[in-house]
């Protein structure tokens, strides 16, 4: 489209422009899987039509105020003009051009980048269960048993399918760079999909205020090529400790994930990231259904909460 | 004992005793907020006795039932809560700045801070300056003598001061809300927040919800009701439409939030399970009755603004407005489509593409109405003759940078890109640009626009232009920098952040912030120079800019009855139409006596009850909250036993003020627009038509 191309370019080098001036791998303006390609197409491509009801504005006021200015004499003056035709129609049209041209646009891709929907690739995707903790972000990977904290890995050009949920309070979970956010809230499941195209390390992140330690609930996301996978699922497996449920009681409390790996005495690996040599299988159910008992969970047993006591919870969620 | 009394409120609970206890940064700039309130409180004391004017507040304003007075407390209270917000605003700027892994402040003073920032800007700035504004000017326009309902009136002031006041109080005694402006549960659910932060915010929001419902009520009515003969609807000027819409917007949109946070409070208080993580507590709910207000209540906000910009700029163009119709179907269709898109304040909620797809599609169609409408400022302009006064200069900048939010919303409406973009600083950037060049410059256009119908003088015009230059350049250099952030990913709520690449623009932001504060002093020095130099400002003739509607055609302030005699309207814009055909300021055959309602003290009893009444719930002091709820009812039933409500004012007292201001016109020489801002103005205004009459129609 004609449009596309007019009004593409300059924001286009725009956004590489800015892009430019930050760290590599962290925005959908320079995306690195078709999630965030397709977004930013979209981003460029509102921003295109949008300027063609907004540069007349632009232009118009500047040269509009100087003609009509109260002293120039020989501009007309016409105090009782109020209406013309052509001008409703002009003004009515285009902006409903516009916004249809846009809204059936929104409808396609809101319908193709649905965040439920897996995105094709030949590899047979990886499924990885997100459990957002006060200040920091369980990873669980159920078909290799094993669990990170603050560290998701996954191999490149492979559908990342991940069921997310929370232990605590609302959490939104973003890897900008390859896909959007989507909320995790207690005892509700939701769903996202993720793809790299190639190998690289993006940082994710909660973009929803959970408490003080909110800022510093950052993740990283690194795609690896299958060899570069496969040999960190290895190490995984021997540096870590398994998840045993009196972990995940020091894990649950409100703490960041380095204060987390002094308390389990784990490798001090940069970025707060704990790795897990095994990891109970129905962890992320029991954290899905640990309000949905119909008894009351006292603040004690409730992840997050003021008076969470992991001594009063190990275990099982619902004591 | 003392827990009976007391309830939970102890020696920590003042932010001075913290501050004594543990005197770093962060508890030291909470400690001298808290005493710059105690100072403050204590000056405006001893200055009231000293100066005994304790006597003249009582009986001028604090009981007066009359909207012109209660329009300006409103409007004082949103100035002076706007000065804590821009503080609050720039301190967090601040901590920003220098934000890289530390900064001054702690997260939890910060947290505080963005919370009261959202919560005073918007109930305790925005709405209360609009109500102060709609207060003063809708009755005026329609050739009203009052409010439908003036103690009712009264008792919405009350109700907003009780908010601002227990907003204040949150700075001495306790801690505020952590969870922002929307305090999603479960955050702020007891089990995650036992303080009384949350608490202070409740109290806060119902109060003066309510105070706001009421006030919805009244405008509606108002409008429905107290027109002057001739002035049907489709005669009404542009802004008394939107405050028609704006009253819709207030009564239908309030209770939904009013409601959730009841149904929050009954969660904290009397363990309900509405919000609460276990025992079937949902808090999808909560963000759904919190949006269904939170949308249309920005469109309330924008609303009136966007009617004085339509006032501002076809008066300072000399011309009527363009496209009444369409301005008015737009702002119609605006009102009713706010009530549709409360969801895209959640695309990332998890629910399915149709939803979103219909969500935002509604969501981008508020562009069209919106678009029509500044499209329609600019024909105004197109063929008038433009004078950049103070509130075209706000205007100018309105049309710049609104259009840029409007380029961010029709964004945001779109799912696919609120995926990436919810929840970090370019939906900061987004709604401040649509509320401060939106809201705040309509309001301060307004401001400026109505001041000398207030007080009879204008404002000095020097340090108005440097205050609006300020605000647009402080604005832009504030708020623009936020989108790149936001697109990089930095989440809102941030009291700190990791990434060096985001330091110098956060410089850059700060040093915004830095403008808008001394585009804040301007206004304040601006204000006090006016008094000061009031006598060369004074314009009590009534009409200084060339007025168009029917509150040009009276004195300067006004009198109390408002009109000497009932206006007779002929036409849209009836004043410019009265001046060409001259049959303004024409003498009336015969006056009559006028009744106006009398002074009442509900409105104060029931704002000192209400905030002792929301003290007593955040502190659990359960005798204090009987008894001031008591008194709130007794307040409001005993004075249903008056028999006496009005008095009469006689119709030779007001044919002699009459006939003096009549004559004060006679002998005034008219002023044509050149003079618009020297001394010689004094509010008579030359009648300047084309020397070629173009055909009209």
């Amino acid at each position: 489209m004609i449009f596309r191309r007019i009004f593409g370019i300059i924001p286009l080098i725009g956004c590489f422009a800015l892009a430019a001036c930050s760290k590599a791998g962290s925005t959908f303006l320079l995306p690195a899987g078709p999630i965030a390609a397709a977004q930013r197409a979209e981003f460029i491509q509102i921003l295109g039509w949008t300027l063609v009801a907004i540069v007349p504005v632009f232009a118009l006021v500047p040269v509009l105020l100087w003609r009509y200015r109260y002293r120039n004499r020989d501009a007309r003056y016409a105090p009782d003009w109020d209406r013309s035709p052509l001008l409703e129609v002009l003004m009515w049209g285009v902006p409903l051009v516009i916004v249809t041209v846009l809204s059936v646009q929104l409808y396609r891709t809101t319908h193709e980048l649905d965040p439920i929907k897996p995105i094709a690739s030949d590899n047979p995707p990886l499924r990885v269960e997100a459990v957002g903790l006060d200040w920091k972000w369980l990873f669980i990977y159920p078909d290799l048993g094993i669990a990170t904290i603050n560290e998701l890995a996954f191999p490149e050009k492979t559908s990342v399918a991940l069921d997310l949920t929370t232990d605590t309070v609302m959490q939104s979970f973003l890897i900008s760079a390859l896909a959007g956010q989507i909320y995790t809230m207690p005892g509700m499941h939701t769903r996202l999909h993720v793809l790299a195209d190639q190998p690289g390390e993006f940082e994710g992140e909660n973009t929803q205020f959970n408490g003080t330690g909110f800022p510093q609930q950052k993740f990283r996301a690194i795609a690896m090529t299958p060899t570069a996978f496969e040999s960190w699922v290895e190490e995984v497996r021997s540096d870590g400790q398994p998840l045993t449920a009196k972990h995940y009681g020091v894990l649950a409390q409100a703490t960041t994930g380095a204060t987390a790996q002094q308390q389990l005495g784990a490798k001090a690996l940069s970025g707060g990231v704990l790795h897990f040599s095994s990891v109970d299988n129905d962890l992320f159910d029991e954290v899905l259904h640990r309000y949905m008992r119909g008894t009351p969970v006292p603040s004690a047993n409730q992840p997050g909460a003021v008076g969470y006591d992991p001594q009063a919870s190990t275990g099982e969620p619902n004591q | 004992m003392i827990h009976t009394i007391f309830g939970r409120l102890d020696l920590s609970s003042l932010s001075l005793w913290r501050a004594i206890q543990d005197p770093t940064v962060s508890e030291l700039v909470a400690a001298g907020a808290a005493t710059a309130v105690l100072l403050g409180a204590l000056v405006t004391v001893s200055l009231l006795t000293w100066f005994r004017l304790w006597g003249p507040l009582w009986r001028d304003w604090l009981t007066s039932v009359d909207h012109k007075r209660i329009g300006i407390m409103y409007c004082a209270l949103a100035l002076i809560m706007l000065a804590r917000g821009v503080i609050e605003g720039v301190l967090m700027r601040t901590q920003q700045a220098f934000g890289l892994h530390g900064g001054f402040l702690t997260p939890d003073h910060f947290s505080q801070l963005f919370s009261t920032h959202g919560t005073i800007m918007i109930f305790f700035v925005a709405m209360p300056f609009i109500a102060g504004v709609i207060n003063y000017v809708m009755p005026l326009q329609i050739g009203a003598r009052d409010m439908a309902f003036p103690v009712m009136n009264q008792i919405s002031l009350g109700l907003t001061a009780t908010g601002a006041a227990l907003v204040m109080i949150s700075l001495v005694l306790g801690k505020f809300a952590t969870g922002g402006w929307a305090n999603y549960p479960p955050y702020t659910g007891s089990d995650f927040q036992p303080g009384p932060g949350p608490d202070y915010w409740i109290w806060s929001i119902v109060l003066a919800g309510i105070g706001t419902t009421l006030s919805g009520i009244n405008f509606a009515v108002t409008l429905y009701k107290e027109r002057a003969p001739g002035m049907t609807f489709l005669r009404m000027p542009i802004f008394c439409w939107t405050v028609i819409c704006t009253s819709i917007i207030m009564i239908f949109a309030l209770p939904p939030l009013t409601v959730a946070a009841l149904m929050l409070a009954a969660d904290r208080y009397l363990d309900f399970h509405f919000f609460t993580n276990d025992l079937g507590g949902n808090m999808m709910n909560y963000v759904n009755l919190f949006w269904l207000f939170g949308h249309p209540e920005v469109y309330l906000l924008v609303i009136p603004a966007y009617g004085i910009f339509s006032e501002v700029i076809s008066t300072f163009s000399g011309k009527r407005i363009y496209g009444y119709m369409s301005m008015v179907y737009a702002t119609m269709s605006i009102a009713v489509l706010s009530f549709c898109v409360w969801l895209h304040h959640f695309f990332t909620m998890g629910q399915s593409a149709n939803i979103n797809a219909a969500f935002g599609i509604a969501s981008m169609a508020i562009a069209v109405p919106t678009g029509i409408k500044v499209y329609n400022w600019m024909a105004t302009i197109f063929r008038g003759r433009v004078r950049m006064t103070v509130p075209m200069i706000y205007a100018t900048g309105f049309f710049y940078l609104f259009v840029i939010g409007g380029l961010s919303g029709v964004m945001l409406a779109n799912p696919v890109i609120s995926y990436q973009v919810h929840n970090t600083l370019f939906l900061v950037a987004h709604f401040h640009n649509v509320i401060i060049p939106g809201v705040l410059f309509g309001l301060l256009a307004g401001y400026h626009y109505w001041f000398p119908k207030a007080f009879g003088f204008r404002l000095n015009e020097g340090w108005g232009r440097a205050a609006a230059y300020l605000w647009i350049a402080g604005f832009s250099f504030t708020f623009l920098p936020l989108y790149w952030l936001g697109l990089h990913g930095m989440p809102r709520r941030s009291a700190t952040f990791s990434d060096p690449a985001f330091q110098p623009t956060l410089w850059l932001a700060l040093f915004g912030a830095v403008l808008i504060l001394a585009a804040l002093t301007c206004l304040a020095v601006q204000l006090w120079v006016s008094i000061r130099d009031r006598d060369s400002l004074t314009v009590p003739l009534g009409d200084p800019w060339d007025g168009r509607s029917l509150e040009w055609s009276i004195p300067s302030p006004p009198p109390e009855y408002n009109f000497a005699m009932q206006p007779q309207v002929a036409a849209r814009d009836d004043f410019a139409e009265a001046k060409t055909k001259s049959r303004a300021y024409t003498e009336p055959e015969e006056y009559e006596d006028i009744e106006m309602p009398n002074n009442t003290a509900i409105g104060m009893i029931i704002c000192v009850c209400a905030t002792l009444f929301g003290l007593a719930l955040v502190f659990w002091m359960w005798w204090l909250a009987a008894l001031s709820f008591l008194a709130i009812v007794l307040s409001i039933t005993l004075p249903t036993f008056l028999t006496e409500t009005t008095h009469v004012i006689p119709a030779a007292k007001i044919a002699a003020e009459h006939r003096a201001w009549l004559d004060k016109v006679k002998d005034a020489s008219a002023v044509d627009r050149l003079e618009e801002t020297q001394e010689s103005n004094l509010g008579r205004a030359l009648l300047e038509r084309p020397t070629r009459i173009e055909a009209a129609e």
